[in-house]
């Protein structure tokens, strides 16, 4: 039965969560506020009504193509997320359905590899990357988004998997389902949710790349990370039109993560009641 | 039908050597820069340069400084030629050179005049009499100050202040009660942020990094009086949180009214003058970096934004044809044409500096001359020392180093410690690197 909660105490619990959630967007509204002003209001101080100059915008679109850019970040998030589905589905399901004794090790090791700095491995995969034709192309760097946010797409999918009973996939083998048909008309449709809030965060996390996407990039593929690094000055001012860069860059994600909340909020607690 | 096949056969063997020939002259450079004013009008005025080299496309990567030094670095060390055209600085330039990473830039189109090129800024872009690099706009340090605030306040600037004129006139100008500081200097910690400014000031005090045998120098008298000098202006004089201040920090305040004295890069002028931007822009006067009493020297310090081929580019012929369009005398001539004398690139060329028409609108170009003139980046001390630069030392090493010490004394300017402490930490500090690195046996 659930339990009562007073009138008061339901405006308490808004309230807070909207103060939580106000500090948590902050950074993202100044950027936003900060866009909208001049350089010399931006850097003048701490200031939340801006003047409402669209000149930023319009210097950093006369300045630099956004659609470019634009056009490799989609490709790249998208293509990056979709490899790394198709890898790691079946290895979940592997390590979810059929485990073995070393299940969990594996499993710690491909989160180990995340804990080390990125830079560590740049110059092999920079020369790796040179000898093969790779560099600046957008396969490369979908290979490369795939396979940093490999572990992370494993070890989601597997915590969803294991919520699936393993009995409905037995019952299926019964049937004569192929292992094929498993994965593809009995898991997945299950496992849908997960997946779901799996390839969003992933798409989320491949746009926000800012490591490798501007060090293996030079013009053919370089994202919208790379055109926000282009808009810091080291002398004169550049707050505002790097904030208007920012919210350029940040927007279409945004817009995405706001139509698809439910369903990210949904995965993200798939099967948390059990 | 045979003579038929025949015509065709012809006919795709022209096209194969005509496809192959306009593919071996039709060339793209990939130049990569970092984004300030000049770099960003000279992207805008490239067409010039297409149209007189109809074969050559050009394509931009612009990156943060930092970052761009990074991918500079890793492209050249692994040999990848991703890029055809480099903006480096004249910290890279030396050390670059050195290790056989830049194409010598011999062989100018006979119209480039390298003579004409400022002699203080060629020597600094310049190994053993060679250029490597060609300088696009170039800069020193000077004075920048309020001349109504000089007048109200009664004082008048030298031409050639000294440091007790300085300190004086930053105790009359300053006026807490209106937000009006006395003096405004760098104090974000950094190699190119406050250790540019403060190794300047070292220097005019005296003072150097290291001695011959690179044993670092901050347990000496001369960098304790600079020191302890620079923070006595700033506690009393300066603006409250100047520890994070840099370059553009301290423009704006400049530009905002709050400064009285800003001592900083010759490129700063054309900013506070501005009237678009600048409150202040009617009132600015210049004079040049300080100097000690009874030592001439006024810092050393010299930068310049310059353009290199890397050793990697496979395009080095097109891409001299490109540098040598984009830092000559007739690329000047095209900026003042679209934009007035006042946005011609400054610091570069002796020629600009004897055009009336640019005197006529650059009111601090007498001044950034002399500073820039005056600047001696091979021997930056009174001092004996081992290394080039002025308001840096060119070993690969530095960007370290200045970095751990400009925490030290941003440190100190923050309130966390004393002077003394802060010297203390940098000597040893900078002792451990050195002999780490194997300068010290």
């Amino acid at each position: 039965m659930a339990r009562a909660v007073s009138r008061n105490t339901k405006i308490g619990y808004t309230i807070a969560a909207w103060i939580v959630a106000l500090i948590i967007f902050f950074p993202i509204l100044y950027t936003i506020i900060t866009s909208l002003k001049t350089e010399q209001e931006a850097i003048a101080g701490f200031d939340l009504i801006p003047s409402f100059s669209l000149s930023s915008y319009e210097t950093v679109q006369s300045q630099n193509n956004y659609w470019r850019p634009f056009t490799n970040s989609v490709i790249l998030a998208v293509g990056s997320t979709l490899l790394a589905l198709i890898v790691a589905i079946p290895a979940a399901w592997a390590m979810a359905f059929s485990p073995t004794r070393r299940t969990k090790d594996i499993l710690m090791w491909m989160l180990s590899t995340k804990m080390m700095p990125a830079v560590a491995v740049l110059v092999p995969i920079y020369l790796i990357f040179l000898r093969t034709g790779l560099m600046d192309t957008r396969i490369g760097l979908v290979m490369i988004l795939m396979l940093m946010n490999l572990p992370i797409v494993v070890w989601m999918l597997y915590t969803y998997f294991r919520e699936i009973p393993g009995e409905i996939l037995e019952a299926a083998r019964m049937d004569g389902a192929t292992l094929k048909d498993e994965i593809l008309y009995v898991l997945t449709p299950m496992a849908v949710p997960g997946i779901a809030s799996t390839l969003l965060l992933n798409i989320i996390l491949a746009w926000n790349e800012a490591f490798w996407t501007i060090q293996l990039t030079t013009t053919n593929a370089a994202p919208l990370s790379a055109f926000i690094a282009s808009f810091s000055s080291p002398q004169g001012l550049f707050w505002a039109k790097l904030s208007a860069a920012s919210t350029m860059a940040i927007a279409p994600i945004l817009i995405l993560g706001w139509f698809s909340q439910k369903q990210l909020v949904r995965g993200l607690t798939f099967g948390a009641v059990k | 039908m045979k003579m038929y096949w025949r015509a065709l056969m012809g006919a795709t063997a022209l096209c194969a050597t005509a496809g192959l020939a306009s593919a071996q002259d039709n060339v793209t450079l990939t130049i990569a820069t970092v984004n300030n004013g000049d770099m960003i009008r000279m992207q805008g005025l490239t067409d010039d340069f297409t149209s007189q080299n109809p074969n050559i496309q050009l394509e931009w990567v612009t990156l943060e400084e930092n970052i761009l030094r990074e991918r500079v670095t890793t492209d050249i060390a692994t040999q990848g030629g991703q890029y055809d055209v480099l903006t480096i600085g004249t910290y890279e330039v030396p050390i670059w050179a050195k290790q056989d990473w830049l194409v010598a830039l011999d062989g100018m189109p006979e119209d480039y005049d390298a003579d004409d090129l400022l002699p203080a800024v060629r020597e600094a872009l310049s190994v053993e009499g060679t250029l490597y690099a060609a300088p696009f706009y170039g800069e020193s340090a000077m004075v920048m100050y309020r001349t109504d605030l000089a007048e109200a306040a009664g004082i008048t600037m030298p031409d050639s202040p000294t440091w007790a004129d300085i300190k004086a006139a930053a105790e009359a100008m300053t006026d807490k009660d209106n937000e009006v500081y006395g003096i405004c200097l760098r104090g974000k910690p950094g190699w190119g942020e406050n250790m540019a400014f403060l190794t300047a000031m070292a220097n005019s005090y005296g003072a150097r990094w290291f001695d011959p045998d690179w044993n670092p120098q901050f347990d000496s008298e001369e960098w304790n009086a600079a020191l302890t000098d620079y923070l006595d202006l700033m506690t009393n004089y300066g603006p409250p949180g100047a520890s994070s201040n840099g370059f553009n920090e301290n423009l704006s305040l400049f530009q905002q009214g709050k400064c009285g004295m800003w001592m900083d890069a010759t490129v700063a002028a054309s900013f506070v003058t501005d009237p678009e931007n600048s409150t202040v822009a009617d009132s600015v006067g210049f004079a040049q970096f300080p100097n000690k009493e009874g030592l001439d020297n006024h810092g050393n310090w010299l930068w310049a934004w310059s353009l290199a081929i890397p050793a990697s580019s496979q395009k080095q012929d097109a891409a001299k044809a490109f540098i040598a369009w984009a830092t000559s005398k007739g690329y000047t001539e095209l900026v003042a044409e679209n934009d007035g004398w006042r946005a011609a690139p400054p610091g570069t060329r002796t020629s600009l500096y004897e055009n009336p028409d640019y005197q006529a609108e650059a009111p601090f170009a007498e001044q950034t001359l002399t500073a820039i003139n005056a600047a001696n980046t091979q021997k930056s001390s009174v001092q004996d020392i081992p290394y080039t630069g002025g308001q840096f030392v060119a070993i690969p090493e530095f960007q370290g180093i200045g970095t751990a010490v400009g925490q030290q004394f941003s440190a100190a300017l923050a309130g966390q410690m004393s002077a003394e402490d802060a010297l203390a930490a940098a000597q040893s500090n900078t002792t451990r690197e050195m002999t780490r690195a194997g300068y010290i046996k």
